[in-house]
């Protein structure tokens, strides 16, 4: 076996876009900036002069009318990949994705599927204010019809587009923004599945459960907790909906503490819905309520500090994590 | 003016007696409540869809708004499927999920009733880069009221359309009020066809109630898109004679409209057209009305028959289900 590859988030999304489009000629994007500029993140440069112009396809401003265009290109047998530039941009297109994508299928008595795949960045940590940087995600997840993914290690990004591209249904997967620059090891695999969580770090103190851009925050927060001698299980949701119960309730069985990390805002969120999971499913077995470390309830603002303040963080996440254990 | 033959002729008639008796039928059977929900009639505007979809191919590909019975039932989809639906049978062609807005058959590319004013105009434009993208002559139509051009999807889509070059029909069904706004009250361009020019199209206004100029209008304007000459706008001035939906008392406007409006009853104005034409004959419409009198209780002996979906399935279809 090779030794392990290093390569960036964004390489490995890209990686991943060059190989849907070279499997199936069905598979093409759309998007914003995705062909001669290269994409707003830079995930599809080099795409235009491999694929061409019919596949890799500058659109207008227009998130609405391309997001419908993908969605009626999917009823038409193609397999799109739509990406919008950002979750906060997104919400100009939130008509097409739940009054058509996520409900066509039910609506017309199980007649049609919509198999099309929006990607978009999320997420604060940029500077970029309260236009461009929050975490919707559990917007989406609250969507029946919907599946969401949150890759957030290299093996999920290079792997995830593949899953969702197979799904028949409407896929939405979120990228951070953080995560683009982030380089880690690719693992030796082909595929990876579409849903379900996985265990990134075994532990048996208690379980933080996390996704996305927050999993490095959580690992290094685990880290620093077994520096104390406090053994933190971190579970990465990967999938946001249908969320994971079997692996969450397992984990926090066994460790009877429970610490969310979402960076979206606590109320109403994704750590909101996962908590009364857990008190609903595993109540009797818990010795501490669950808690969560999430966003302040603010539009996440642009200087440094302020923003940074906003967002959950390592020394959250640790001191949410010694609450549960009763070592605050 | 190309005239239809004299076959055509009469099944263009008969298709605007299905839709409107049907429709009288569907009125009937809201007030008894055996149709519930939001419920629009097409009373008034048949000679549009009658006029434009038997133009149409198989493999095209149909979308309209949640006044589409009329567009169902002219694209083919069996009236007993149609009006189980509308009772929220799972025998209706939505298997009851849809009702009277949500009308799809994917056998005859009908992609559904939508009832998110102009918001099937992008899927439209994604069906036809789908045909385009994999060389398929089809033509993706459309239909829609003129309250969607007040909608960013409209103009978003029309661009696009036009920027990308593809096969779609619009068809923007001007019935002048958008549920009770006057369009000369919401837009201050009020013809629709002209702002479809500002984005590139090729579009044309026409009688939306005359079915022969109807008809021709949309020969050219379906010759030109399936040419690959890009979309095309096509603009019918209409009126519908009822209410907006079941629930409207038509405070909006006056009675003296809707008079002027009737007196040129699509399907009488046909009708005498035909008969001057020497196309029919004096009986022949009391003959069609009669056979289409018992298809309409056919269907509603069918919808009555129909079976209720166990509330067990609820979930079913929120998702495709792996195979077996």
């Amino acid at each position: 076996m090779s030794a392990p590859q290093k390569i960036t988030y964004r390489e490995a999304l890209r990686e991943a876009l060059r190989a849907a489009l070279t499997a199936d000629p069905r598979v093409f994007l759309m998007g914003e900036d995705v062909g001669r500029y290269g994409g707003c993140y830079a995930v599809s440069k080099g795409l235009l002069a491999e694929f061409g112009e019919a596949r890799i396809r500058d659109t207008p401003l227009s998130e609405s009318a391309f997001t419908g265009a993908g969605i009626g290109a999917a009823l038409g047998g193609l397999r799109p990949i739509v990406e919008i530039m950002t979750v906060n941009f997104s919400l100009l297109a939130l008509d097409q994705i739940l009054n058509n994508a996520a409900t066509l299928r039910h609506m017309s008595g199980g007649q049609v599927s919509v198999p099309l795949v929006i990607r978009m960045a999320t997420g604060a940590g940029r500077q970029l204010a309260a236009q461009h940087s929050h975490s919707l995600e559990n917007f989406y997840a609250h969507i029946p019809g919907l599946k969401v993914v949150a890759p957030a290690t290299v093996t999920d990004a290079r792997h995830m587009l593949a899953a969702a591209l197979a799904d028949p249904d409407p896929v939405i997967m979120f990228e951070h923004v953080m995560l683009y620059n982030a380089e880690g090891e690719l693992e030796p695999v082909e595929a990876v599945p579409l849903t379900g969580a996985a265990v990134r770090r075994p532990g048996k103190d208690l379980t933080l459960i996390t996704y996305g851009g927050s999993l490095p925050k959580a690992l290094a927060a685990a880290e620093q907790l077994a520096a104390d001698g406090i053994a933190a299980e971190v579970i990465d949701l990967r999938c946001l909906r249908p969320l994971d119960d079997a692996t969450i309730m397992a984990s926090v069985r066994r460790t009877r503490r429970a610490v969310i990390v979402d960076e979206g805002w606590r109320s109403g969120s994704l750590a909101a819905e996962i908590s009364a999971r857990i008190v609903e499913q595993a109540f009797y077995d818990l010795d501490a309520p669950p808690a969560r470390a999430c966003s302040a309830e603010v539009p996440i603002p642009y200087a440094r500090h302020l923003e940074d303040a906003a967002l959950p963080q390592v020394a959250d996440i640790v001191a949410a994590a010694r609450g549960v254990l009763g070592r605050g | 003016m190309a005239l239809p033959d004299a076959d055509t002729a009469l099944a263009l008639l008969r298709q605007m007696l299905r839709i409107r008796r049907f429709e009288d039928r569907c009125a009937e059977l809201y007030s008894a409540g055996k149709i519930r929900g939001f419920m629009h009639l097409y009373n008034g505007e048949e000679a549009i869809a009658a006029g434009i979809i038997p133009l149409l191919e198989p493999a095209d590909a149909i979308l309209a708004t949640y006044r589409e019975h009329g567009h169902a039932l002219v694209r083919g989809v069996d009236m007993g499927a149609v009006m189980a639906e509308m009772y929220g049978k799972q025998e209706g062609c939505s298997r009851g999920r849809g009702g009277s807005m949500h009308l799809f058959d994917a056998g005859t590319r009908f992609y559904g009733g939508n009832a998110i004013v102009a918001g099937a105009l992008p899927l439209a434009v994604g069906l036809a880069l789908a045909d385009k993208l994999q060389n398929r002559p089809h033509v993706s139509v459309c239909f829609f009221g003129e309250g969607a051009a007040a909608e960013g999807e409209f103009h978003e889509s029309l661009n696009l359309a036009a920027l990308w070059q593809l096969p779609v029909l619009f068809v923007c069904e001007n019935n002048l009020y958008a549920m009770g706004t006057a369009l000369a009250r919401s837009e201050a361009e009020t013809d629709i066809h002209l702002k479809a020019r500002s984005y590139g199209l090729h579009s044309a206004a026409v009688d939306g109630m005359d079915l022969l100029a109807v008809r021709e209008a949309a020969t050219a304007a379906i010759g030109h898109v399936r040419a690959g000459n890009g979309p095309y706008l096509l603009e019918c001035h209409t009126f519908r004679f009822r209410a907006h939906s079941m629930f409207d008392s038509q405070l909006y406007r006056d009675k003296a409209e809707v008079a002027q409006w009737q007196a040129r009853d699509p399907i009488d104005l046909y009708e005498r057209e035909l008969l001057n034409l020497g196309l029919i004959e004096a009986g022949s419409r009391a003959a069609l009305e009669a056979e289409v009198e018992a298809e309409v209780e056919a269907a509603v002996v069918f919808a009555e028959a129909g079976t209720w979906e166990p509330v067990e399935q609820l979930t079913r279809d929120v998702y495709t289900q792996p195979a077996a």
